[in-house]
Parts: structure tokens; sequence; C-alpha cells
């Protein structure tokens, strides 16, 4: 990065849009004809592909450079913490990197409870309902957000139960041991099967460390860093056939949005 | 009170690639065409935030709203068929260009043996080769009848590839040249000639190269973004019909393409259909179109379901075997699924193209002898490169639980490490998988959803542990230190994705009482009404379905050319 910095901007970006524009395939008899990222390459005061990434720094307390991405839309104070809890011990922090807490997935999963997917808005959710079998899908008549509310409820219900705490007070172990009879669908719940609800809590909480930074979780691109994955790219025309491993630095979305 | 609208050529129910195609074609002739599509335009610039897999892999921003329109399921007539309430085994495309918007690219030709199956079978095995359960029909076309269709097609989309050393003659090369090699298809076309096989690089509507096509249309090379399936591409690279036909027909100035229609009925006075019932989805206000053809050009289940809701052609009852609307709906039989662990090497999987990829034929169709084998037809064995997105992709050696530290610890190593393949088997058809009615569930406007009958036979079991064995020999020769294979096939079920290649309900044939369709894809009972499409697959190969597709539009096409020129039945 510092290294970059050094060379001329212009320059370095005139160089590569010339080469790029020669050795892409975007042209026809020297037009242009890449399709909608052709019109923006060719125009030559408008550099979108080639500028940097500005990192967003984390900062979960809202002080310093605040992320004011970082607050609630549903949940409760406590059900994210309890959320927060969980997806930590599903993607814990280790010597790859850091777990879902520090990537901000609970936030992530906050999000996305409070849009459209949170109330299953582009599904069938007419009835009548009937259990139905497995080969046939979700039959419930609950929504994402009521699964999560009453899941959580669930978690802090068997907690109490089986070691007369609070989850946010167990050991990791001990959360592990909630979370496994959550998965082995060993917990009464309401509505759906506390398997279906873990396997949910699950998946959202991988697509909160994956999924682009703009939803609120992957903070720093740190998840896709762990995987070497280099996220939004133009082109790997040039790179595609090549046998050594390449890591690239990622980019999110906003280095094309940003510009 | 609908309004009646001035009287068109040809209406198209759903402007994906058979509508584009039939647009194109019939415009270029002179033909008014008025195309009703239910979802909104397309264009590639809708596509500059493209590359975020949760948007449009995990929420699925290309595909139908399942709130207003989805299809009930039952694995057998014991069952209550439930709605499909999320989005799992297909997807549903919608907008203009429909699934060719977020298709892969791979583009097939179906076998000589495909066109005349029955026939072919019965020759080289004998009568009862064929269970009596299986509806297996010939499609009353043969390969060399549809060939000129399929170069057609290819030559409009720029299709590149090598030739499948396996697949039947063609007139012209492929129009582009082969997609590039990365180093994993290097590693499995090694293997699988030191196997004996001859491996090839897949055929792809990803352009290799910028390329000018016989319509005048210039599209750029593929980048490789590895952002295909699912997405739309905003170089415009991905044949799709927005970049191909639709300008083309726009071009002609006799294209009327009207976006959030969506076609309720088709209108019909005795035999012949006199237009189409519509409402704009963005008014509320219904509209008739009256056209002196209809082409029902929406997707495979689509189309089904609006000829069965309209009261066109016999519907198929399995009881009697009699009736043919809803008749022989087969699938894919995506199968053995194999994961290969390299300890010592990173793959730069992150890059790829939706059809970029090495393949081997060996094992479709009747390439391989059938006679000590309990299944018909195979799979094609594929080694695709499409662009490994991390949230879908989290591979860990067996035993490895599915969170926690080992997972990610694991999850993140072979992310790079992991190379899979799978089979796509071919799907045929049986008496009791079929499409109906549904008596209980309706969609928005109040009309019965579609309902699917299906589920997986003894065939597609056999032909999975078949398909496994070769897969697994194969990923060992390409030296996994470590391989997870699938075999056996459970029941079919709705949740796991598997495969959007549905077909059927609305078949091909050589007679009136077995099929709803001839060659031209006209119906033997309406002649003014023409169904291209899946739908008309008597059967599915081991292929991707879209070269197939495109091909019978451009047959389809010439047919309603014809009739409008002299009438009548075509065949």
């Amino acid at each position: 990065m510092a290294e970059q910095d050094k060379k001329d901007p212009l320059l370095e970006k005139r160089t590569s849009r010339r080469s790029f524009l020669k050795n892409s395939g975007l042209t026809v008899g020297g037009l242009i004809v890449g399709g909608a990222v052709g019109t923006l390459i060719g125009k030559e005061t408008n550099e979108t592909t080639t500028t940097e990434d500005p990192k967003q720094t984390p900062s979960p307390q809202g002080t310093g450079n605040a992320n004011a991405n970082a607050a609630l839309m549903f949940f409760t104070p406590n059900q994210f913490d309890i959320t927060n809890a969980a997806v930590e011990r599903i993607y814990p922090a280790d010597d790859n990197g850091p777990g879902a807490e520090e990537l901000l997935v609970a936030y992530f999963i906050d999000h996305q409870l409070a849009s459209g997917w949170g109330t299953n808005a582009k599904e069938y959710m007419s009835g009548p309902f009937y259990p139905g079998e497995e080969t046939q899908g979700y039959q419930s008549s609950l929504n994402r957000q009521e699964i999560f509310t009453i899941g959580l409820e669930t978690i802090e219900k068997h907690s109490a139960e089986k070691y007369k705490k609070s989850f946010l007070e167990l050991s990791g172990e001990e959360q592990d041991a909630v979370l496994t009879d959550f998965q082995d669908g060993n917990v009464e719940m309401k509505g759906v099967s506390s398997n279906y609800f873990f396997n949910l809590l699950r998946s959202t909480t991988i697509e909160g460390v994956y999924a682009d930074p703009l939803y609120g979780g992957n903070a720093s691109m740190a998840g896709w860093e762990m995987k070497k994955y280099p996220g939004h790219q133009m082109s790997y025309f040039n790179m595609i056939e090549q046998d050594e491993f390449e890591e690239i630095a990622p980019k999110s979305l906003s280095s094309q949005h940003n510009h | 009170m609908a309004t009646t609208l001035p009287k068109t050529d040809v209406v198209l129910i759903g402007v994906g690639w058979t509508g584009g195609i039939l647009a194109a074609e019939l415009t270029k002739k002179g033909y008014q065409v008025v195309g009703l599509e239910r979802g909104k335009g397309r264009k590639t610039s809708d596509f500059l935030m493209v590359h975020d897999e949760l948007r449009y892999a995990l929420r699925y921003d290309l595909m139908q709203d399942l709130s207003k329109e989805t299809v009930t399921f039952r694995n057998n007539e014991k069952m209550r068929a439930l709605p499909m309430r999320q989005y799992g085994s297909f997807l549903l495309g919608t907008d203009v260009g429909g699934s060719g918007v977020h298709w892969n690219g791979q583009t097939w030709r179906f076998l000589p043996y495909d066109f005349q199956i029955r026939t072919m079978t019965e020759e080289r095995y004998g009568k009862n080769k064929i269970p009596a359960d299986m509806t297996l029909q010939d499609w009353g076309i043969t390969y060399d009848e549809i060939e000129p269709y399929f170069d057609q097609f290819e030559q409009m989309a720029g299709i590149s590839g090598e030739e499948n050393p396996h697949g039947g003659p063609r007139s012209n090369p492929y129009p582009t040249g082969p997609m590039k090699q990365t180093p994993a298809m290097n590693l499995f076309k090694e293997a699988c000639e030191n196997l004996g096989y001859k491996p090839f690089i897949q055929p792809s509507a990803n352009l290799s190269e910028a390329y000018t096509n016989p319509d005048g249309i210039s599209r750029a090379a593929c980048q490789y973004c590895g952002f295909c399936e699912r997405f739309g591409c905003e170089y415009g690279a991905k044949a799709d019909p927005t970049v191909t036909v639709l300008p083309v027909a726009e071009s002609t100035g006799k294209f009327d393409l009207r976006t959030h229609a969506n076609v309720v009925e088709i209108l019909h006075e005795g035999n012949r259909a006199t237009g189409v019932r519509f409402v704009d989805t963005q008014s509320g206000e219904e509209f008739i179109q009256p056209a002196e053809v209809v082409a029902v050009t929406s997707y495979v289940l689509n189309n089904v379901r609006l000829l069965l809701q309209s009261g066109i052609g016999k519907p198929y009852d399995p009881k009697t075997g009699t009736g043919v609307i809803g008749k022989n709906y087969a699938y894919q039989n995506m199968c053995a699924s194999t994961t290969g662990f390299f300890e010592e090497r990173e793959f730069n999987v992150y890059a790829g193209a939706g059809s970029l990829g090495m393949t081997l034929d060996e094992f479709n169709g009747d390439n391989f002898d059938h006679s000590d084998l309990n299944f018909l037809h195979g799979a094609n064995i594929f080694l695709g490169q499409l662009g490994k997105r991390p949230i879908q992709n989290n591979a860990v050696k067996p035993d490895t639980p599915s969170w926690g530290a080992k997972f990610k610890e694991e999850s993140v190593k072979y992310y790079n490490r992991s190379i899979s393949f799978n089979a796509q088997g071919a799907s045929m058809p049986f008496r009791y998988h079929y499409l109906d009615l549904d008596p209980t569930y309706k969609d928005a406007y109040g009309n019965p959803l579609l309902r699917m009958t299906y589920d997986f036979k003894e065939q597609d079991n056999e032909m999975s542990k078949f398909m496994a064995s070769k897969t697994e020999e194969i990923m060992k020769e390409m030296g996994a230190s470590e391989i997870i294979v699938a075999k056996e096939k459970g029941p079919y079920n709705i949740v796991p994705y598997q495969s959007t290649h549905n077909t059927g309900g609305v078949i091909m044939g050589d007679n009136p009482d077995t099929s709803a369709l001839n060659s031209y894809l006209q119906m033997w009972d309406y002649e003014n009404v023409f169904v291209p499409g899946a739908s008309a697959f008597p059967h599915n190969s081991g292929y991707n379905p879209t070269g197939t597709v495109g091909a019978l539009s451009y047959r389809c096409a010439e047919g309603i050319d014809l009739y409008l020129k002299n009438g009548g039945s075509l065949v």
C-alpha cells in the first residue's frame, strides 16, 4: 500500500487502463464493447476500476472513528449479546484471524433480520400450513424475525435449565454444549425444531463472515483475507492460466461505487 | 373490464431466450411481435454492483418473487403436495432475459441418441431394456434435422469450444476458440488422459474472445470474474437475450416489448387461440392482446401451468396414461459429487467463468455399453472452474464438525486447496412423474399453483453409483490426498440446490396421442399455439438444456413463419 502511494497515481492508472484494454478482449476493431463496464473504462477521467479501497476501521464502541453501521435495527441489546456470544462459538477467533465477534457478524445478522429477508417478504407464506415431509422443505408459518426471537429466548431458557445461568455467563465449553443440544434437535422449541434454528444461526454466521462489508459484517474484509479471497475484482483475464497461486488484496464493492 | 389492444401477428408470453429468439427472427421477416414480460427490463448497467454473493446467490435478487407465485411438490401421489415456500432445488428466473440472464452459459447439443432414444435403445438392447413405467419417447425430429438450428444458436451466441469427440456431426466449427485453461483444468485433463479418456474444453457462451455475430452484434470477451451463475454479466460477455437477440428485434421497429405484463390466460375459440389476457402488475389494469399466433415462451413450469389454467390441450392423467399436458416432467440427476483435498497446492479458484471447465463424455448417452447396467443413458462429467465464492464454499474433511474452531481452521485451509466436480446425469421420464394444477394453493391472482409429483428412481441411484466409481477414479489420478464421494441417492428433496434444469410437461413427438407438440413446437390440436422451450423435452439428457432450447426456438421461429404464410398443421 505504502509502496503504491509513492507512484504517480494518474500515470499508474492510465498505463494500466491502456494495457488492460489492449489485452483484455474488451474491444472489437479498436471499439470498446465491454458492456456497462466498458463504458466506465471508456471515460479517461473516470478511473473507477483502479482506485484503492479505503478500509473501514470497525469501532463497535462508537468512539473515535465511529462505525455508524454498528447499531441495532432489530435486536434488543440483550438479544444482540446472546447472538454475539453464540456466533463467536460458531466462528471463533484463532491463529487464522478474527472471529465472528470482531468481524461484526452479530450486526450483520441484526441488519439482515430487519430487512425483507427477516420477514420472508419474497417467500410463499400463505396457508394452509401443514408439517409436511423433510423433502418438502420449510412449512412453518414463522418468519425469521420470529424464529430468532423464539430461538434466543430458548437459548436462555435451556442455559438456565442446564447450568442455572444465562448463556452469557457460561464458559466457552458450556456454550458449545448448549449449541450442540440445539444442533442435535434436542431442545423443545415452538414453531420450528431447535436444529432448524441452529442451522439458520450457523448459515447466517457464515454469511456475516464472508459477505461484502457493505452489509455490516466481514469487518475490514478480514473474513476474505483469511480465505485469500479477493472480493470484487474486475478481471482475472491475464492471470487465470498461471500455475502459481496469487494472493490479491481484497476489494469491496465500495471501490466500484465510491469513485 | 379488460381493454382490448390492436391485434398483432405474434404475441410472446415471456421474453427470455425462447421469446427473444422468436422476436428477432420473426421481426426480421417483417412480422409484428408483441412481447409480454411479467418482470422488469434488464441491461448490462444493472450489474455494476453484481459481484455480491449475498444479494444474488443467497438472496436470489434475479429470481421470481415466491410470495406471488411458486409450485407445490410431493414425491408421490400418496403425499399431500405442499408449497415450495423458499428457494432450494431450482431457481426460477424473472424479468426481461429470464433465466437466460442468470445462467452459466454451458451450451451443449443433445446427442443423436437423445432424439431417437426409444428406437435406438430398442435396436441395441431389445424392447425389454426399457422398464414398463418409463415413458420414453422419440422426439419426432432427428439430430440431422435439428443440426442447422444448433448451428444457428451457436453462431448467434458466439459459442466457444473444442469439438466433442462423442458428439453428433457438425456443419460448422464453433464460432470462437476455446476458453482458457486453468491449472485445475489441466490436472483433470491429464488424469482423464492417463485413464484413456478424451477430455475437452467445454462449450461456452462466456465469450472466449471479442466477437461479432451474423446479426452484426459485437460483444466483449469474458474477464473470468467468477460471477455467472445466479448473476448477470456487466460486460455483456455472457450471451444472454438482452445483449444478443433483443437488440436485433428492437432495431427492426416491429417489436413491442411490454414489461410488468403478467399473462394470466390464453384466450381461445374452438381449436384456435385468439390472444391473451394480461395484468399490468404496476397499475392492476387488465388487457387483452389479440394475436394471429400465440407463442408460450415463459419458463417450463409456467408454460405448463398457463396451458392447464387456460384449458388448452388435454391434461395428462397418469392413471390411464392418456392426455398430454403435464406429461413426462423430468429433471437432472446431479450425482457423484466428488471433492478432493490437496495438502500441498493452492489453486486460483476465486477466478473463473460460468462455463469454464474441462469435460468428458465417455459415459453420457449411449456412448458406453449398457447391456449389464441397470440404468439407461448417462452423465457428463465436468470439472468446472466457475469462481468459488466464500459463503457457499466451505469444504472440510469427513468427520469435521460443521462449526467451531476445527471447522474454521479446515474451511479456511482447504478453500483454495480443494477441488470438486460431479456428474450431470440424464433424467428419464416415468408414468407417475407429472405436473398438474394444485387443488389447494393459489397464486397472487387467485389462480391455482402448479403441482409437481416427482421422485428419484432406482435408475437414478444406479447411475449415481456408476458415475461415482468414475469420478473417484479420476480424482485419485489427480493426486488428491483425501476424497469425498457421494454415491447413493436418497429420495428427491426440494431443499438443497441441485439444478435449474426442469423439463417436460408440453412435450414434442411424432404422435398426437402421446405428445402435445409436433417437431415445429406447434400444438397438434391448437395450430396457432407454439410452445418452444425445455417444456418440449420428452426426457432430459446428461447436459445443460439451453443449447437444445435455443435450437428448438430457431426451429419454432421457422414454423411460425410457415404457419403465418400457409396456415394449418405443419407436420
